[in-house]
C-alpha cells in the first residue's frame, strides 16, 4: 500500500505544533493587548471637530485659564463646555470675519450650540467627578496632559480602568499643592514621595474608600 | 447446607462474546460501522430527531442574548432556575465517563474496555452542553470572558475568587481539557487502525492526520501506556473534585436546603448515578443497532446496573441525611424547608423524585432487571428524569420559600427554558450521532488485548 503522506509530512507536522503554540500566543496577546493600544483607546488622535479649535493658542498663546471656558470645573462633576457666548466674548470684537468661526457665529445667530465631538469618553456606569479631583489636589494634565500643547484636541491617556486605579490606589504619586492645579507646567518636586504623603493627609484622601466599587460605580 | 453453597458456582460472563475470535474480527466488526456506506436507518432517524431538537437552540439562544435572561422564567426570588439545574445535571451525566475510563482503568476492571469509549465521548459533549449553561446565564457571554477568568485585563480587575462560581470555571475547565486529551490519546492507534484501513483517500488523509503518525511501534505502545496511566491519574481526582465545586454553589451559600456539608460526597454519588443511567441508555439502543452483543453482555450492564445501585444508595441516604439533620439541627428554617419540600407545593415533585431515584432503582436488587435489557433500560429513565428532579427540588424549593415569607413566590418556567434545555438535548445527540458515524465506538486495541485475556480463554 502506498503511504499516505509524502516524506515532507514529518516536517509540516512539527512546523504545525510551533504554529499552534504561535496561534495560542497571538491570541493571548490580542487579548491582553486590544484595549491598550493606541488605536483602540484613541490616544494621541486628534478628534475631528466642527470647529477646529486651538487649546494651545487659547491657553499658551493668549494665557487663558482653562476656567474660563471650563467654568464649572470646581464646583460640579462635568468641567462644562463653553456656552458660544464665551467664545463671543472675543469673537465679537476679533476675527470677526474668519471663515474658520462662521460655525461659531452661525450658532450664536441661531440660537443653536455648536455640537462638539467627546473626546473624553467615559462608559456611562463611570461617574467621575470633577470637582473632587480639582479640589483634592489632581492637577488637569495628570489626566487631560499637556493640552495647552495641543493644536487639536486628543487624549493623553487610555482612560482603561487600570490607569484610573494606578492613581486610585496610591495618590501620593499624582497629588499636587492646591494652588498648583490649573498650572499646566508644574513639575513635581524631587522629594514627591513624601510631600504626596503629606498633602494626602492633608487633604484628608481617603485612600481606604479609593477603590471601593461605589466611588465610581453606583 | 445453606442454599448458595449447593448452587454451582457459575463463572463470570466472559468480558468478548463467543463470535469473536480473532483480531481480525474484532477489527472488522467495529471499524465497519464507520467505514461503511450502509449506515442503518435508526442512525438517520436519531441524528433527525436530535438535529430537530437542537434547533431550540439555534432560536432560544440568540433570542436569549438578544433579550437577555428575562426571557427565563427567573425572578426574585428564584434567580436559579432552569439554567443551573441543567448545568448540574448535564455535568453530573458526564462524570459516569471519567469513572469508567479513569479509575476503572486503574482498578484495573476489563469489562470497561468495551464502554470507556462511548462513555468517554458522552462525557465530552454533556460537559460541552453543561457549560453553555451558567455562560447564557451570565446574559452577556462575551464580557464574561473578565468575569470568569483572570487574566492581567485593562482593567485591572480580577474575578471574586472566594465565589464558587469561579472555582466552577477552573474545575469544568479542567474537567473538559483533561477529558478531551484522554479521549484522544486513547484514539490515537485507533486512527490509526482506521487509516489502515480505509479505502478513501479523504479519509486517509483525515484519520492520517488524527493519527499522528502512529506506527504501532514497540515505543509507541509503551509511551501511550505511560500517557494513559498518567491521564488516568489525572482525571481520578477529577471525579470527585468536579462535583464536588459544583455543589459548592450551593453548599457556601447559607439558603436552609443548600447549607450542608453533606453536599460534596452527595453530589459526587448522585453524579455517577445519573451518568451510569445515561450511559446506559446510550448504550443500550448502540447494541441493539449495530449488533454489539459480543461487545456490550450481560456482564457489562450487570456491572453497570450494580455501580447505579451502589451510588444510587448513597444518594438515597442523601436524602435521608437532609431530612435527619432538618430535624436534628432544632433549626427551625431547616426544619421549615424540609416540611415545605415534602408538603409544600412542590411535594408531588419530591415524592416523584423518591419515586425515580429511590423506589424505582430497588428493582436493580434483582439479577434479572439487571440483566435484561427492556427493565434496565426502564429503570435508567426514571434515573434521567428524576437525576434532574433533584437537581430542581433543591434549586427551586429552597429559593422559592427563603428567610423572608413576603418575597415567597413560585417559580414558572417559560417556553425559552423548555426550548433551550431541550436545544442541549439535541446539541449531545447530534454530537453523539456524529462520534458513531466517524469514530469507531468502542476501542479497538483495547478490546482486542481481551483475546489473550485470561478469563476469555
Amino acid at each position: 500500500m502506498a503511504q499516505v503522506f509524502p516524506r515532507s509530512a514529518n516536517w509540516a507536522s512539527k512546523a504545525s505544533i510551533l504554529a499552534a503554540l504561535l496561534i495560542v500566543a497571538s491570541i493571548l496577546g490580542v487579548v491582553l493587548n486590544i484595549n491598550r493600544i493606541d488605536y483602540v483607546s484613541m490616544v494621541g488622535v486628534a478628534i475631528d471637530q466642527p470647529v477646529h479649535f486651538s487649546h494651545k493658542h487659547h491657553v499658551t498663546g493668549m494665557g487663558i485659564d482653562c476656567r474660563y471656558c471650563h467654568t464649572t470645573v470646581e464646583v460640579s462633576a462635568f468641567a462644562g463646555v463653553p456656552p458660544t457666548e464665551t467664545c463671543m466674548t472675543c469673537h465679537s470684537q476679533i476675527w470677526t470675519e474668519a471663515p474658520i468661526l462662521e460655525p461659531v457665529r452661525a450658532s450664536f445667530r441661531d440660537n443653536k450650540a455648536i455640537e462638539w465631538n467627546r473626546v473624553h469618553d467615559l462608559p456611562d456606569f463611570v461617574y467621575f467627578n470633577h470637582s473632587i479631583h480639582v479640589s483634592q489636589g489632581i492637577g488637569c494634565q495628570s489626566c487631560h496632559g499637556q493640552v495647552d500643547q495641543m493644536p487639536l484636541m486628543m487624549k493623553a491617556h487610555t482612560l482603561n480602568m487600570e490607569w484610573c486605579l494606578d492613581c486610585h490606589r496610591d495618590p501620593a504619586q499624582f497629588i499636587r499643592p492646591r494652588d498648583q492645579v490649573f498650572n499646566m507646567n508644574y513639575e513635581y518636586p524631587a522629594n514627591q514621595e513624601t510631600l504626596g504623603k503629606s498633602l494626602v493627609a492633608d487633604y484628608d484622601v481617603q485612600t481606604s474608600q479609593l477603590t471601593n466599587c461605589s466611588i465610581c460605580h453606583r | 447446607m445453606s442454599e448458595a453453597a449447593k448452587t454451582p458456582y457459575k463463572p463470570p460472563v466472559p468480558e468478548l462474546g463467543p463470535g469473536q475470535t480473532s483480531y481480525t474480527s474484532i477489527t472488522e466488526k467495529i471499524s465497519g460501522i464507520v467505514l461503511t456506506r450502509n449506515t442503518p436507518v435508526a442512525w438517520f432517524i436519531f441524528f433527525a430527531i436530535g438535529f430537530l431538537l437542537l434547533h431550540g437552540l439555534m432560536v432560544g439562544v440568540p433570542y436569549l442574548l438578544f433579550e437577555g435572561v428575562g426571557i427565563w422564567g427567573l425572578n426574585n426570588p428564584v434567580g436559579w432556575g432552569w439554567a443551573i439545574i441543567n448545568f448540574v445535571w448535564w455535568i453530573g451525566i458526564g462524570h459516569a465517563g471519567t469513572l469508567i475510563s479513569a479509575v476503572l482503568l486503574l482498578f484495573r476492571q476489563k469489562w470497561r474496555t468495551s464502554i470507556n469509549r462511548a462513555a468517554e465521548a458522552m462525557t465530552i459533549f454533556a460537559v460541552l452542553c453543561a457549560m453553555q449553561f451558567p455562560l447564557l446565564h451570565t446574559g452577556r457571554p462575551w464580557l464574561a470572558c473578565y468575569w470568569l477568568l483572570p487574566y492581567p485585563n485593562s482593567m485591572d480587575i480580577w474575578p471574586q475568587f472566594r465565589s464558587p462560581l469561579i472555582w466552577d470555571v477552573f474545575a469544568v475547565s479542567t474537567y473538559l481539557t483533561v477529558s478531551l486529551v484522554f479521549w484522544f490519546v486513547g484514539l490515537v492507534p485507533d486512527f490509526a487502525s482506521m487509516r489502515d484501513r480505509t479505502k478513501n483517500r479523504i479519509g486517509q488523509v483525515i484519520y492520517g492526520m488524527l493519527s499522528l503518525g502512529w506506527r504501532g511501534s514497540a515505543i509507541h505502545w509503551e509511551r501511550y501506556e505511560m500517557a494513559s496511566l498518567l491521564l488516568a491519574g489525572l482525571s481520578t481526582p477529577l471525579v470527585l473534585s468536579v462535583h464536588s465545586v459544583v455543589s459548592f454553589d450551593f453548599a457556601v451559600a447559607l439558603i436552609p436546603g443548600w447549607h450542608t456539608t453533606i453536599f460534596p460526597p452527595y453530589f459526587v454519588a448522585g453524579a455517577i448515578y445519573a451518568g451510569f443511567a445515561m450511559v446506559l441508555t446510550l448504550m443500550i439502543p448502540m447494541r441493539m443497532i449495530y449488533g454489539l452483543e459480543d461487545f456490550i453482555n450481560e456482564r457489562h450492564l450487570n456491572n453497570m446496573a450494580k455501580v447505579m445501585l451502589a451510588s444510587g444508595m448513597i444518594v438515597a441516604y442523601g436524602y435521608f441525611m437532609e431530612q435527619l439533620i432538618a430535624w436534628y439541627s432544632a433549626s427551625t428554617y431547616e426544619g421549615f424547608m424540609m416540611q415545605n419540600r415534602m408538603h409544600g407545593p412542590y411535594s408531588a415533585y419530591y415524592f416523584f423524585l423518591i419515586l425515580c431515584n429511590i423506589v424505582v432503582p430497588q428493582l436493580l436488587w434483582i439479577r434479572y432487571f439487571r440483566t435484561n435489557m427492556f427493565w434496565l433500560f426502564f429503570v435508567c429513565q426514571f434515573i434521567n428524569v428524576g437525576m434532574w428532579l433533584e437537581r430542581f427540588i433543591i434549586v427551586v424549593t429552597s429559593l422559592h420559600r427563603d428567610f423572608m415569607p413576603s418575597s415567597w413566590d413560585m417559580f414558572h418556567p417559560t417556553i425559552w427554558d423548555i426550548t433551550i434545555y431541550v436545544g442541549t438535548i439535541g446539541l449531545f445527540t447530534v454530537l453523539f450521532f456524529l462520534f458513531i458515524r466517524g469514530v469507531p465506538m468502542i476501542s479497538l486495541h483495547e478490546i482486542r488485548t481481551l483475546l489473550v485475556s485470561k478469563d476469555h480463554k
